[in-house]
């Protein structure tokens, strides 16, 4: 399943989509975050599954476009210019960079920005 | 002079009801002998602004009562259980397991387990609209969700807007207090127009009630304003919509599927419909259950309250 943790306003997208078929809840990724968004946990979505899930913790999901964009502004600098907004390529390239989505063998995280 | 005074105030609190303020309900089954079933399950739904509670014998729908939230969640599910056990003879300690769901299921007092609204409305959705559905739009009091499922009622995909109450059922009931139009109207009356207006910018309930102060002054007729406002949480909804894929079909749930207003344009933005409130089962339909939009989370938490009682007999 494809759980979307976030929100959309009208300053844009921010949302940490996880694919739930892949991840094992190895919990790596939630390690790995700076500013401890992930959780590892029974899976929201599903409460029959046995065995744990990743998802962005209640906490965290209103505010996203905060926590989570230290890591990305330092992206978005380092592709070009800080002012202007990358191609959808190079973000796209760009945000598989991400610790997190680095950490994860299974490929399981994505982001959308 | 005084007393008089007194009286004159009295009266027009009385001329001001709540406009706002939709028909609670409850329901029960009286073909049901809930003392003849093997396992009694309940789901209580406490939402921002609505709170359910659903009584299943057996899987069968029992009792349903739809109220609305307290400012405390314990005090709401007991509201909420006892309108659904009125008359019924049954009490709490008859039930076998209890789910809680919702914005407030952490704080259900009955309740062995929380679990999210996501999960539920997709049973919940499953369950009563049927298997066909697969995409479902929940518009409650203070989000909007959708989500995909599979034909088990199993989620593949979701998105809720986590963020704000704007365009959502609360969002409604302000905006229709301040027009002065009985909510229950709203749909209906946001069609008595002679062209469609564009929708408001702002689907934010405080920006768009200034705009609607400006739009009213400008000589707008308050159908009009109407029209412009259920329009805007139409274009909102859609936005969400977009990012999980429809896939026919499309069912709806939550407070804002009784309002047409919204819904019809809705499908008029998509160039999809929803699928009739109809039961799948087809007794129901026949005995002429009401089919009530608002319980389907509560539907869910009692179905998974079922299955959760099955396995724990099952070990």
């Amino acid at each position: 399943m494809l759980a979307n943790w976030g929100y959309q306003d009208g300053s844009g997208e921010y949302f940490i989509t996880i694919d739930t078929d892949k991840c094992d809840g190895c919990g790596k990724c939630a390690e790995v975050c700076p500013q401890n968004v992930l959780e590892i946990g029974e899976d929201p979505a599903d409460p029959m599954r046995s065995g744990t899930v990743v998802f962005v913790s209640e906490k965290q999901r209103q505010k996203l476009r905060f926590t989570c964009s230290p890591c990305k502004s330092y992206l978005t600098a380092k592709s070009g210019s800080a002012s202007s907004r990358p191609s959808p390529e190079t973000l796209a390239h760009e945000l598989k960079n991400l610790c997190c989505v680095m950490v994860c063998e299974k490929e399981a995280i994505g982001h959308s920005w | 002079m005084l007393t008089g005074d007194v009286a004159v105030v009295a009266e027009t609190k009385e001329d001001n009801n709540e406009l706002w303020r939709w028909k609670e309900s409850r329901w029960t089954n009286p073909d049901i002998d809930w003392r003849a079933g093997s396992i009694i399950s309940a789901g209580i739904d406490v939402g921002s602004v609505s709170t359910q509670c659903v009584i299943m014998v057996d899987g069968e729908l029992y009792a349903y009562a739809s109220l609305r939230s307290g400012s405390g969640s314990a005090d709401s599910a007991w509201k909420g259980t006892n309108k659904a056990l009125e008359g019924t003879g049954m009490t709490v300690d008859n039930w076998d397991y209890c789910v809680g769901t919702g914005y407030g299921r952490v704080l259900i007092p009955m309740s062995k387990r929380a679990i999210t609204e996501i999960a539920c409305h997709g049973r919940g959705a499953n369950w009563m609209y049927g298997p066909r559905i697969r995409t479902i739009l929940d518009m409650g009091g203070q989000d909007c969700k959708v989500i995909r499922i599979d034909e088990r009622g199993k989620l593949l995909n979701f998105v809720m807007n986590d963020k704000c109450a704007a365009g959502a059922g609360r969002g409604m009931e302000v905006f229709a207090d301040f027009v002065g139009v009985p909510i229950i109207e709203v749909g209906e009356r946001s069609f008595d127009i002679d062209d469609e207006p564009k929708p408001v910018s702002s689907t934010c309930v405080i920006f768009a009630k200034s705009e609607a102060a400006g739009l009213l002054r400008e000589g707008w007729d308050v159908n009009k304003v109407l029209a412009a406002y259920c329009s805007a949480t139409a274009s909102r909804v859609m936005e969400l919509m977009k990012r999980v894929g429809l896939e026919p079909e499309l069912a709806i749930t939550g407070g804002i599927a009784k309002n047409r207003g919204v819904s019809e344009r809705i499908e008029k933005q998509c160039g999809m419909k929803f699928i009739p409130k109809k039961w799948h089962n087809p007794e129901y339909e026949q005995k002429s259950v009401p089919f009530d939009t608002q319980i389907a989370g509560a539907v869910g938490a009692a179905l998974f309250a079922r299955a959760l009682k099955e396995k724990e007999k099952g070990k």
